[in-house]
């Protein structure tokens, strides 16, 4: 125990609990989308994520032909490169977030109501994902090149804005607000609420439920390689597995701030984000999901729908 | 498609007592000579290449049967997602190796302390939250999984990373030994549980508890409307389904007398949920096959070491595709009312 860390770096734990826990806005929105529109966990997120973090290592150093110890990039090239990388990592999450949908939840979605089949086959997708990924990587960690300097552009009471954490403060967020305008705004986006609050009345209304349905996994999917791009940009090193922890943290962050809610996720991952940085300073990292769940456990007593509430009043799960 | 649960059902209705009898003798003489089945020339492709076909009969394929059948009173009884079942088993293993180790008291002792502190873990967990809703109940056992292992992980009366050496192995009961050369006696041990668990479950479907967790399962509001103590129900339900796996934990411990906290990740879970749900949830049967066959797919298939796991995944997929009830889906409601019909 050590509370004195607190006080003498706040504010630097602050700045890398909100990066991190923007990270994990981006993975929980994945999660949040498609638990609005379907009211199921999908446990391949994670594995959507893992799949974002390969596409960037490809990116970086098979397609544009970069070593991991290539220079720096500068300017327009630079630019350019991290622009392709998080595209694709966009790309190749969001076609398998689509995938996963076609594959593990259209069929069983056509029977009828069956939600611990659909999360057995989500289950089964993850564990196939992972796999795969596994054999094609001979299950040996992949890194990317460092494209980017790591240059500090000043400090503040403390606090390093590194150039990599002003890009995950600054892309996390404008994704974000994108997701939040889309949602709210265009017309998929009010079909995808529609079908949030009523399934059956919004067929009813004219709404095509499997490309809604469809829509939200590539949106989720989307959002989750937005992630797995910063991630990498970040810790730069990925593995088969690198999906389980995130995505546990990520979907606790949904549960926090309210499953099915876009905002929620977000205070909610800057909320978790922030707390497991300074638990893991006070107690020691390995006991940051400990309080974690703790603090889960807690709010969910006082606040059954999670801090900020579930977007839609829903009927019992 | 065709119904298998209902077929068993009809050919079991068909027996005269005396053939049931017989059905019956047959069957455990079938359960006695299992260990034995890998070294005759017919039924030896059943024998598992790496791990000895013994061995692969108490773990994982006698184990995940007997959690399994505990996580159905939970799941498939009650309708409560559970996705941290193996913290109770871990904590009947922790339980029963530190005893063991420190204390004088062999297994047999020790089983019923195992039990008595799944039990009451599982009380504790539940008695906050079986008042959540369905999911998020599935997240806070969840954590409540990780939560065991990190603890037994990170602290010095559970050995660490290292875990727990040299466990005792059970004392010996009249002739039957317990220890390394003789696997066969841990099954027998096992399918004892089995056994005993099956009955158990059977005597309490049938009493006001199963009537009770039937109602929660249906409609968790109108059980409640009708004068069923639900949140009572259900943390009997959890703290039962506790305890097989505390029990399971115990023997566990003294059959591979070394544990290490690695053996019980959230993996373990899964798998136990999955065999649950793909045998055919709510179903003794169903789940009593789904989880041998779960458990010993992948022992079978260890030759495919790298895409033993990716074959089993898409398993779980097409299977859950194609029979999303499971293999042997349970009793449905209007074979129930067909029933009351025919009595009247």
């Amino acid at each position: 125990m050590n509370f004195s860390v607190l006080t003498s770096q706040f504010w630097s734990l602050l700045l890398s609990g909100i990066s991190l826990g923007l990270i994990y806005v981006l993975i929980a929105l994945g999660y949040t989308m498609v638990y609005g529109v379907l009211r199921l966990i999908n446990f391949a997120n994670s594995e959507i994520f893992m799949v974002g973090t390969f596409a960037v290592v490809f990116a970086e150093t098979g397609l544009t032909g970069h070593t991991l110890d290539s220079e720096p990039l500068k300017g327009t090239q630079l630019f350019l490169t991290l622009g392709l990388a998080m595209l694709i990592a966009m790309a190749a999450s969001g076609f398998t977030a689509v995938m996963v949908e076609i594959l593990a939840y259209r069929r069983l979605r056509a029977r009828g109501n069956n939600r611990l089949a659909s999360l057995i086959s989500a289950i089964g997708m993850s564990i196939a994902l992972s796999e795969a990924a596994s054999v094609l990587t001979d299950a040996r960690p992949q890194s990317n090149p460092r494209l980017l300097e790591k240059t500090s552009l000043g400090e503040i009471a403390g606090a390093n804005f590194r150039i990599d954490t002003v890009i995950v403060l600054v892309a996390a967020v404008v994704m974000f607000i994108l997701l939040d305008r889309f949602v709210n705004k265009t017309r998929i986006g009010i079909a995808i609420r529609a079908v949030s609050m009523s399934e059956e009345n919004a067929k009813l209304m004219g709404v095509n439920l499997n490309r809604v349905i469809s829509i939200t996994f590539l949106v989720g999917g989307i959002m989750t390689g937005a992630a797995a791009f910063l991630f990498m940009t970040v810790y730069e090193t990925t593995k088969f597995t690198v999906g389980f922890n995130l995505g546990l943290a990520a979907f606790t962050a949904a549960v926090l701030g309210g499953i099915g809610n876009l905002r929620g996720a977000f205070y909610g991952g800057v909320t978790l984000g922030i707390m497991e940085t300074m638990s893991a300073a006070v107690l020691g990292s390995q006991w940051k999901a400990v309080t974690v769940f703790v603090i889960l456990v807690l709010v969910l007593l006082v606040r059954p729908n999670g801090l900020f509430g579930e977007a839609i009043q829903q009927a019992r799960a | 498609m065709l119904n298998l649960r209902d077929a068993g059902s009809h050919f079991w209705d068909r027996l005269n007592p005396i053939q049931r009898k017989i059905f019956v003798v047959v069957a455990i003489a079938f359960l006695f000579v299992v260990p034995y089945l890998n070294e005759f020339g017919p039924t030896s492709f059943l024998n598992t290449p790496i791990a000895s076909f013994k061995d692969a009969l108490v773990y994982p394929i006698g184990m995940f049967v007997l959690m399994a059948l505990g996580l159905n009173i939970v799941v498939g009884k009650s309708g409560l997602l559970d996705l941290g079942y193996v913290a109770f088993f871990a904590i009947g293993a922790y339980t029963g190796a530190i005893l063991s180790t420190t204390t004088g008291l062999n297994m047999w002792e020790i089983l019923p302390i195992g039990i008595a502190l799944a039990m009451l873990s599982g009380f504790i967990l539940g008695l906050p939250t079986l008042r959540l809703r369905g999911d998020y109940l599935a997240i806070v056992t969840l954590g409540f999984g990780e939560i065991t292992r990190i603890v037994v992980l990170n602290s010095k009366f559970t050995g660490g990373t290292n875990g727990v050496p040299n466990i005792p192995p059970p004392p010996k009961v009249g002739p039957v030994v317990f220890n390394i050369m003789n696997p066969q006696n841990y099954y027998y041990l096992i399918v004892v549980m089995i056994l005993l668990t099956i009955w158990m479950i059977r005597r309490l479907s049938v009493r006001r508890a199963g009537r009770a967790w039937e109602a929660i399962r249906q409609d968790e509001d109108v059980a409640m409307l009708m004068g069923v103590p639900t949140l009572k129900y259900k943390l009997w339900s959890f703290t039962i389904g506790a305890a097989v796996g505390g029990a399971a934990g115990v023997v566990f411990a003294s059959k591979v007398m070394v544990i290490a906290p690695g053996m019980f990740d959230f993996q373990v879970s899964i798998l136990i949920l999955a065999c649950v749900v793909f045998g055919g949830i709510g179903n003794i049967w169903g789940v009593v096959l789904g989880a041998t066959l779960l458990a010993y797919i992948p022992e079978r298939i260890r030759f495919l070491t790298d895409t033993r796991q990716l074959a089993f995944g898409l398993v779980l997929v097409i299977m859950m595709n194609f029979r999303p009830d499971g293999l042997l889906p349970r009793k449905k409601r209007e074979k129930i009312k067909e029933k009351a019909k025919e009595t009247k």
